[in-house]
């Protein structure tokens, strides 16, 4: 064995006490749901973790009256300090139980333990306890004094990031005094079923939360729920577009945050060892399964030979492997259909004239892996360049001037995040005003604040989750 | 902008064979600068998280065992005390030689670590362990150019290496002119590392090690520390230190992976490796094992090689036999069960 | 004194040897009749809990003029030796992360809240209080420690601002505290009083010189919540004693960058206001003065700085 080949080093599962099967946790208790349960899997292993009820129609009913209920008689009359002590009271919690919540999600996702535990689970105690300062300070939101929550929101939310997307959606709502319904994604319901727990630890009223669980059609008839005031969707954008239309000329409000085709631009006098360390987090850090990844890596021709070098180099270090070992730096595919959909874009990017590279490293015999791979010679027509692929896979275009990176960056539907490598601060800031994407990161990649406002433009949805802006989305002005 | 020194700026240097390679044959001053000044810049944030995420790696069981033993094989035991006597350089080495009387299996230090007029008497205390420039045994190296400030003429720096290499010094630990260097003078600093190179030089022909010590927490910014490395290199350093172990901050982890990326170029430009020593300021095992991090994860495993990396350390020696005693017995031991130097 | 504690140890050590029966009486008349032991007020300065320097105290007594405690009575140079702690913890406090600042804020109120009947009680023995309202302010105190907790990563949000200057460059402006501020706390309010003041000073990053208003006794136990919620030493530094004393001292020391007067209406706050000016403090007049719990009261310890940039894509 060399040094490199740490031994194993495992977070234990025994701090965890599942149960077998969770229900619909809906004013304040769990019920059985009126669909068929589904299991959801280990993704590293493919066991089953638990069985989760499918909400139907009548439960979606049952978990909108809830929250319209704790909204009438409970959470809508409360003042803000006091909502603001249970949020702070559910930061607290999550504080406590960050180890426990750490190894659920991993667990359930398939990503790495090191970045629930560094990453997700910190940030998701920091957006409720963000959040719970904003209860009680409402008039400086920007709205004017008095604003108003909307009422019920329904909120959906995709696989991930799970609990740290449940944070983004329940803590500003709560904090605006709204009361809510969430569906987890089906593939990772778990930790969303561990916060009911913190929920009740932390005393939170009944029916102010309600989470169920189920697959689309679920999502589908909590957003078209005639008693639901706001919704509040994270997701592809395809799915974004369906609900749009269905919200068509309701009074529902809607924020969406949807897909990305992020362009990391690395310029000639970047700092070149932290820009190769970005392009990995932005495109390796959960295996790339995030929307705002750094996809498209644009790289100015003059040192494409040495940043592939050192890019290969330094992929060639990356551990894939068991999600709960703490030296692992990528880990599963979060499910067969998404590994399906990685290696389809990949083949047609080989196809199209690409060339991929892959990091060598053996993959598990069991669960869903993909090797973090690079494709070189894409060009902007490729589909590859133009496709989210929500996978550990970078493509990699050149550029010659600022003007044909920016032209580059901006040539796609998507506009939600974009990076620049750049020892210049006017070239930086000259070229962030021109990047039509809603956050641009200079010098880093993939940082996320509760103080700072997330989401895109153009068909990456709308709507900002964070910050003041977070903070509107869930409030109307004053009367 | 004007240079500081324009009556020097086309001064040629002191030959120096890896400068002449990469930079041409008639090297200058202004040659020079605008080599080290068009090396890439390095951006604080960056750099500290990825020393960071070294230290969240999790060396257990086998791993650490291995590590705990690498450690003690890269160790430059040291003492560099005004107060130093052959009482205490003869008792440093006895601890060299013997680091746990409990465990024979226990590596020995690569080599010690003494102010140069204590060299004769570390050589003496070593006996036939002293690897007298050969690879098996225990090196003895010496502290020279006036350590720690290098406040002193050239002839007295240089005076001061020879006297330590005829005393039977296998390396010498320069300090550079870090008041030149913030001057932007970097060819007084070349010249010197060059000329102290020179001086290591022994009679049949062979050359001491030469560590160069940046004093990094004196060159404060993570570019000039870039730039003194690859000056160090250039002028020949065999090795390049961190720190003379009397300024804070000493070592850090960020300083000491900046200079391994540096190590780590200058192998792909040349394929020459070349060494890294932080030293001062890591005294637990579990700060050396991040360092061994960040070598394999920089540099490669070739470079776990205490040829290419050492600790400059006094208490860490300790603290990794306690480590090493609990992997042993499963029990936590305690300061009274490992020996003093 | 001392003799009495002795005595009384050794008949509860003789008690303890009875029997069971007869210890449990014993131990209710002990219980009864147990002496307690009363603590030291001292001072709050880095961090520690010194003594005055001057080796002086004031006697502090409940409303009948009973005995409570001796508190240590400040001098110049206390005043002195908290300017700079405080001096010196400025920088960390105002460089760690908002967030984080937010969160020692927040676990102030946590502590606050374990030691309520504490602070309750010295309300009531000392200001004359009746328990239901000393419990009313202590809760309240709490809840505004809350409040602020709530502000650290907020304020930058609405009091900076992106300005849309006529020209290539990038220009933003952002909230900054001051420096270390120097405060007469609110005479009246106990516990209330002060935390209003000394929060908002808090907030964004300041570091804190108080002169307690007359709940000397709610100052040190809350100097002792302090010490013991994450906040780094020196950020807040108490000085029981004589304001009138103190305070010329502290609005003319030139290492000193704000003054806060809310409380010393009583004081001559005019020429103390004049003495700041020699140094161009930020003044902060008596009461009504600025109004507590809103953004403008932790704002006028602020400075706003520009940071101009210019933006070229060539």
């Amino acid at each position: 064995m060399t040094f490199l080949d740490y031994a194993p080093a495992p977070e234990s599962t025994s701090i965890l006490g599942l149960r077998d099967e969770y229900g619909l946790f809906i004013d304040g208790e769990w019920r059985p749901g009126g669909g068929t349960s589904f299991a959801s899997v280990s993704p590293s292993t493919e066991r089953q973790i638990a069985m989760f009820a499918a909400a139907d129609e009548g439960d979606v009913d049952a978990a909108v009256a809830a929250a319209r209920k704790a909204y009438r008689t409970v959470w809508g009359p409360m003042s803000g300090r006091d909502r603001g002590k249970y949020l702070f009271r559910i930061a607290r919690i999550l504080q406590e139980r960050a180890r426990e919540l750490a190894v659920a999600e991993s667990l359930d996702n398939g990503k790495p333990i090191k970045e629930t535990r560094d990453a997700d689970v910190p940030l998701v105690a920091q957006w409720f306890f963000h959040c719970a300062g904003w209860a009680d300070k409402l008039d400086w939101v920007g709205l004017g004094a008095g604003p108003q929550a909307h009422g019920v929101a329904a909120q959906i939310i995709p696989w991930n990031f799970p609990l740290l997307m449940l944070s983004w959606k329940i803590a500003p709502a709560l904090a605006a005094g709204n009361t809510v319904v969430l569906k987890p994604a089906e593939t990772t319901p778990l930790t969303a079923m561990l916060f009911a727990d913190i929920c009740q630890q932390a005393g939170l009223p009944a029916g102010v939360v309600n989470l169920i669980t189920g697959a689309g059609e679920t999502g589908s008839a909590l957003v078209r729920h005639p008693d639901v005031d706001k919704v509040a969707f994270t997701g592809s954008t395809a799915v974004g577009r369906e609900i749009a239309k269905a919200l068509a000329g309701t009074s529902k409000k809607l924020t969406l945050e949807l897909g990305g085709k992020g362009a990391n631009i690395v310029f000639d006098d970047a700092p070149l060892d932290q820009a190769i360390e970005g392009i990995v987090n932005g495109i390796f850090f959960n295996q790339g399964q995030v929307c705002c990844a750094g996809s498209r890596l644009l790289v100015q021709e003059n040192i494409h030979d040495a940043v592939m070098d050192r890019l290969k180099e330094r992929m060639a270090t990356l551990r894939l492997g068991d999600p709960l070992d703490k030296n692992t730096d990528v880990g599963a595919i979060n499910s067969t259909a998404q590994l399906e959909r990685i290696t389809r874009l990949v083949d047609a990017g080989i196809a199209e004239g690409g060339e991929a590279w892959s990091a060598p490293c053996e993959l598990p015999k069991e669960g869903y892996w993909f090797a973090p791979t690079v494709v070189t010679g894409v060009e902007a027509s490729s589909t590859i360049a133009r496709e989210e692929i929500f996978g550990p896979v970078l493509s990699v275009l050149t550029f010659r001037t600022p003007d044909e990176a920016i032209a580059k960056a901006n040539n796609t539907p998507y506009g939600l995040s974009a990076g620049i490598w750049s020892d210049k601060g006017s070239r930086v800031l000259a070229v962030a005003d021109k990047l039509r994407a809603g956050v641009v990161w200079t010098n880093t990649f993939n940082k996320f604040d509760p103080a700072s406002p997330f989401g895109g433009y153009k068909e990456s949805g709308y709507g900002r989750e964070g910050g003041r802006q977070g903070m509107q989305a869930y409030l109307k002005g004053g009367k | 902008m004007t240079s500081p020194r324009p009556a020097s700026a086309s001064q040629a240097l002191a030959p120096a064979e890896r400068a002449v390679q990469l930079l041409g044959g008639d090297l200058s001053e202004v040659a020079l600068r605008q080599h080290l000044e068009g090396l890439p810049t390095v951006d604080a944030v960056g750099l500290e998280a990825r020393a960071a995420s070294f230290g969240t790696r999790s060396i257990k069981t086998t791993s650490k065992a291995a590590a705990l033993d690498t450690v003690i094989r890269m160790i430059d035991l040291t003492t560099l005390q005004g107060s130093d006597t052959r009482g205490k350089v003869r008792s440093l080495v006895a601890k060299a030689l013997v680091p746990d009387a409990s465990d024979p299996s226990t590596p020995r230090p690569a080599a010690v670590c003494v102010y140069g007029d204590m060299v004769g008497n570390a050589v003496e205390a070593l006996g036939s362990a002293w690897s007298a420039g050969k690879d098996d045994g225990i090196n003895v190296a010496a502290v020279a150019t006036a350590f720690p400030s290098g406040r002193a003429s050239i002839g007295v720096k240089l005076q001061d290496t020879r006297d330590a290499v005829a005393a039977g010094a296998d390396e010498i630990d320069m300090v550079i002119d870090r008041g030149a260097f913030l001057e932007g003078n970097y060819g007084k600093v070349f010249d010197e590392i060059v000329q102290t190179k020179d001086a290591c030089r022994r009679d049949d022909g062979t050359y001491a090690h030469l560590k160069v010590i940046l004093e990094t927490g004196e060159l404060v910014t993570y570019d000039n520390v870039r730039r003194a490395s690859w000056l160090s290199i250039l002028a020949g350093g065999d090795f390049i230190k961190t720190s003379t172990g009397k300024v804070q901050p000493a070592a850090t982890l960020p300083v000491t992976t900046l200079m391994l990326q540096v190590v780590r170029d200058w192998e792909r430009l040349t394929g020459e490796r070349i060494g890294v020593k932080p030293a001062g300021g890591i005294s637990t095992s579990k700060d050396a094992i991040k360092y061994l991090v960040a070598v394999a994860e920089t540099c490669g495993e070739a470079w776990l090689d205490p040829h290419l990396f050492r600790f400059g350390a006094s208490s860490l020696l300790n603290d990794v036999l306690l480590q090493r005693q609990k992997l042993t017995t499963g029990r936590y031991s305690g300061p009274d069960y490992v020996t003093i130097d | 004194m001392a003799t009495s504690k002795t005595t009384t140890a050794k008949a509860t050590t003789a008690e303890r040897t009875a029997s069971r029966t007869a210890a449990r009486t014993a131990s209710d008349r002990a219980a009864s009749a147990r002496l307690d032991v009363p603590k030291t007020y001292k001072l709050f300065i880095g961090g520690a809990f010194p003594r005055s320097e001057s080796g002086r105290v004031t006697e502090v007594t409940d409303a009948k003029g009973r005995f409570v405690a001796n508190v240590a009575k400040a001098s110049r140079k206390d005043a002195r030796e908290a300017v700079r702690a405080a001096r010196k913890a400025h920088p960390g406090w105002a460089g760690a992360t908002a967030y984080n600042r937010g969160q020692v804020l927040y676990r102030v109120a946590e502590v606050l809240e374990g030691r309520k009947a504490q602070f309750v009680d010295e309300l009531v023995r000392t200001e004359g209080l009746t328990a239901a309202r000393a419990a009313k302010q202590v809760e309240a105190a709490i809840d505004l420690w809350v409040w602020h907790a709530g502000w650290t990563d907020k304020i930058a949000a609405i009091a900076g601002n992106a300005n849309a200057v006529a020209g290539p460059y990038f220009n933003i402006s952002v909230p900054e505290p001051t420096g270390v501020v120097a405060i007469i706390a609110p005479q009246t309010d106990g516990l209330l009083g002060l935390t209003s003041v000394v929060a908002p000073a808090l907030v964004t990053g300041n570091s804190v010189v108080v002169v307690p208003g007359s709940a000397q006794l709610s100052a040190i136990s809350l100097a002792e919540v302090l010490a013991t919620s994450d906040l780094p030493g020196g950020v807040v530094n108490v000085l029981t004693g004589d304001a009138a004393e103190l305070a010329p001292w502290l609005a003319s020391h030139a290492d000193v960058n704000a003054l806060d007067l809310t409380g010393a209406g009583e004081l001559d706050w005019i020429t103390l206001e004049q003495s700041a000016a020699d140094t161009l403090k930020r003044v902060l007049r008596p009461e009504p003065g600025i109004a507590p719990e809103t953004p403008q009261r932790i704002l006028a310890l602020t400075e706003t700085k520009t940071i101009w940039h210019t933006k070229s894509r060539l």
